[in-house]
């Protein structure tokens, strides 16, 4: 019973879900719902930055600096994505009450997911996750694209689940052993079972975070599903599986990472290659974002493979850059709104520079940063990956994320030169959003700021890394 | 040991063939019949594993409910059982090739790995901790207990595909006469009691 007590922003977060489905069913007043989700989502980050450190449950769910501070930044992420359903929750379609409800789960499950030190609560964690996403991904009932969004998600979140218990499967019956620590004590390094075991985990891990060769479903569901939803997709659940993978490697098989360097090394070019190719040819901001997140996690995952403290230090930075960066470009898609109408194509914003100055002042740097020219935040996110892989003799990595990342300068650039230089269109009134432009000036600040002020991110990735090294 | 090992056969046999017959039998009605099959022989391999509660459990569950409720589904949609040859034909090189690949990759496997397990400990004897146990007994006793985040979590799964399946099925139809009876019966302020006249009759 003492266990649960450890649990408690996770009980606090469920408890408030079905309070709030109850309340949901009387009060029709969908804002009120929301906003008493991001309090409870805010009083949850005051009660995990407060958890005593902790292995409870036989060890399988493990509290620790780490898991805090991947903790923190989903639940940054639910929050943005809460602010960003309320101002267009009536023009997408998307006013349910059960919408802050299932992000509320879905973040449970993410919880569950950084936290997991087993084979067990890895896996449930990541289906409580997965089902609450199929749902939002599908909710705007009205949309053939919202559907089909969902649909496709579903049936590859599937497949790759089914990957994974496969792959959990080989790994149990190999070591015997479902947590992650008495995996690493139990297994027989001659057996290629095990490997078999690891290299479908990853792939199924990979999915959830798509990672070339299992992206295909990214730019469907991400242009499919209402922007909000798109939002969040590209925040936290990308942050939970990353946290997830780096501790099911680190944790079960961190002596043995010769045989699974290769599996990421391989992931993460494919992936820094592919999106910087793909992504040029876009012409939906939402696709164009989805390859965007889809090279970003190539780039992050080159802290996964050094498999040393500064990798797994530069990985942490990278992802809370990531996420601030996602968090300013989902409320500037969003704010792309006229006459209760949403643009998508990244046509619809040429010559927003003569109607939106300032803004568009904001976008051009926030485009820059997402390119990674300095001397904004994003130039230091891969700035620390890259040092992080030189350091560990991985030059080569460096090498290809770097001509990656010059690629991908084409297609963020493009978005300033339309935006400045073609011809003029009407006026978005989206930019007078109050929710909105709380996240969009927050975000851009703080991707302006970072080089001026680098210790707090630093010193927190400092921090979580302590669990591992 | 030869008998248990030949039933082990039998069952693995027909679960594999029933479930190639789930994926390429035209009518889907006997696709969920052979789904049904497949879920039958798994159960007697849980009981070859002294599983029996499990073997069990996966009856009531998955052949009582699950498969049931397919069943419905299947036959209350309208599917059209004809899929073309052609389009089976595009992808079965792609698909054969993908397969090959894996079961040389099982084989590899199979034949790089010594199969004799005995030497990690809980594998040579799983049960060491539940001597003279059911297996019922023992389930109940790590699932309210070393379980219990799991279960739970399982439970919030479970409440999360319920939410989801009636957020994206209901919809609220506007001009739908509903019973309400409370109001069909209240009479108050919807009828008048008048003292008629005798002879004089009332304006209506």
């Amino acid at each position: 019973m003492e266990n649960f007590l450890y649990l408690l922003p996770e009980v606090f977060l469920f408890v408030v879900a079905t309070i709030l489905l109850i309340l949901g069913l009387f009060i029709k007043n969908i804002r009120l719902i929301n906003n008493l989700s991001i309090i409870s989502l805010l009083i949850g980050l005051i009660l995990i930055i407060n958890q005593p450190y902790q292995s409870i449950f036989d060890n399988s769910y493990v509290i620790d600096e780490f898991s805090t501070v991947f903790k923190s930044m989903i639940l940054i992420g639910s929050i943005a994505s809460l602010m960003m359903f309320i101002s267009s929750k009536e023009d997408l379609h998307i006013d349910f009450y059960e919408f802050p409800i299932l992000i509320i789960f879905a973040t449970l499950g993410m919880m569950v997911m950084v936290s997991s030190n087993d084979l067990l609560s890895m896996f449930i964690g990541l289906e409580l996750q997965s089902l609450s996403l199929y749902v939002l991904a599908a909710l705007n009932r009205n949309s053939l694209l919202s559907s089909e969004a969902g649909i496709k998600y579903f049936i590859l979140g599937a497949l790759s689940s089914g990957l994974l218990l496969f792959g959990i499967s080989y790994i149990y019956g190999f070591s015997g052993n479902t947590n992650f620590n008495l995996i690493a004590v139990n297994y027989d390094t001659e057996s290629l079972g095990l490997l078999l075991g690891i290299v479908f985990v990853s792939a199924g891990l990979a999915f959830k975070i798509s990672a070339v060769p299992f992206h295909m479903w990214t730019p469907d569901v991400y242009q499919g599903a209402p922007t909000p939803i798109t939002g969040f997709f590209a925040l936290a659940p990308k942050v939970a599986a990353m946290g997830l993978l780096v501790r099911f490697l680190l944790n079960s098989f961190g002596e043995i990472y010769l045989d699974w360097q290769q599996i990421i090394f391989f992931i993460s070019i494919a992936s820094m290659a592919f999106a910087a190719f793909a992504a040029i040819a876009q012409k939906n901001i939402k696709r164009l974002m989805a390859y965007s997140s889809i090279g970003h996690i190539g780039f992050a995952l080159i802290g996964v493979a050094c498999v040393s403290s500064e990798g797994l230090r530069s990985l942490v930075i990278y992802l809370m850059i990531y996420l601030i960066m996602n968090i300013a470009a989902f409320s500037f898609i969003l704010s792309l709104k006229r006459n209760d109408a949403y643009f998508e194509n990244i046509s619809d914003m040429s010559g927003m520079y003569k109607n939106h100055p300032f803004s568009t002042i904001l976008i051009a740097l926030l485009m820059f940063s997402l390119a990674g020219i300095p001397p904004l935040a994003g130039f230091f996110g891969k700035f620390y990956i890259f040092v992080a892989a030189i350091e560990s003799n991985m030059t080569f990595l460096a090498v290809i994320g770097i001509i990656a990342s010059v690629i991908s300068a084409f297609y963020y650039l493009r978005i300033v030169k339309i935006i400045y230089f073609d011809e003029p269109k009407d006026e978005f009134d989206g930019f007078s959003i109050r929710s909105l432009n709380i996240l969009f000036y927050t975000s851009s600040f703080l991707i302006i700021a970072f080089f001026i002020y680098p210790v707090p991110v630093l010193s927190v990735a400092e921090y979580a890394v302590r669990s591992f090294f | 040991m030869t008998i248990s090992l030949l039933t082990f056969y039998l069952f693995s046999a027909v679960i594999l063939l029933s479930s190639l017959m789930v994926i390429s039998a035209k009518n889907p009605v006997h696709s969920v019949l052979f789904l049904i099959l497949s879920f039958l022989n798994a159960a007697g391999i849980f009981v070859i594993l002294h599983a029996e509660f499990l073997a069990m459990i996966l009856i009531i569950v998955y052949v009582g409910a699950v498969a049931v409720l397919f069943l419905f589904v299947v036959m209350m949609l309208d599917i059209k059982s004809s899929i073309s040859k052609e389009n089976i034909l595009q992808y079965m090189p792609i698909g054969l090739l993908v397969g090959l690949v894996f079961i040389a990759e099982l084989v590899i496997v199979l034949i790089n790995t010594k199969l004799d397990l005995t030497s990690i400990q809980i594998l040579s004897n799983p049960m060491s901790n539940f001597v003279g146990q059911s297996n019922t007994e023992a389930i109940g006793s790590v699932l309210y207990t070393n379980y219990i985040l799991y279960f739970q979590l399982s439970g919030i799964i479970l409440l999360v595909a319920m939410i989801g399946s009636i957020v994206l099925t209901l919809r609220e139809r506007e001009g739908v006469k509903r019973q309400i009876i409370s109001e069909q019966l209240d009479r108050r302020g919807k009828i008048d009691l008048v003292d008629v006249k005798s002879g004089e009759g009332i304006d209506v």
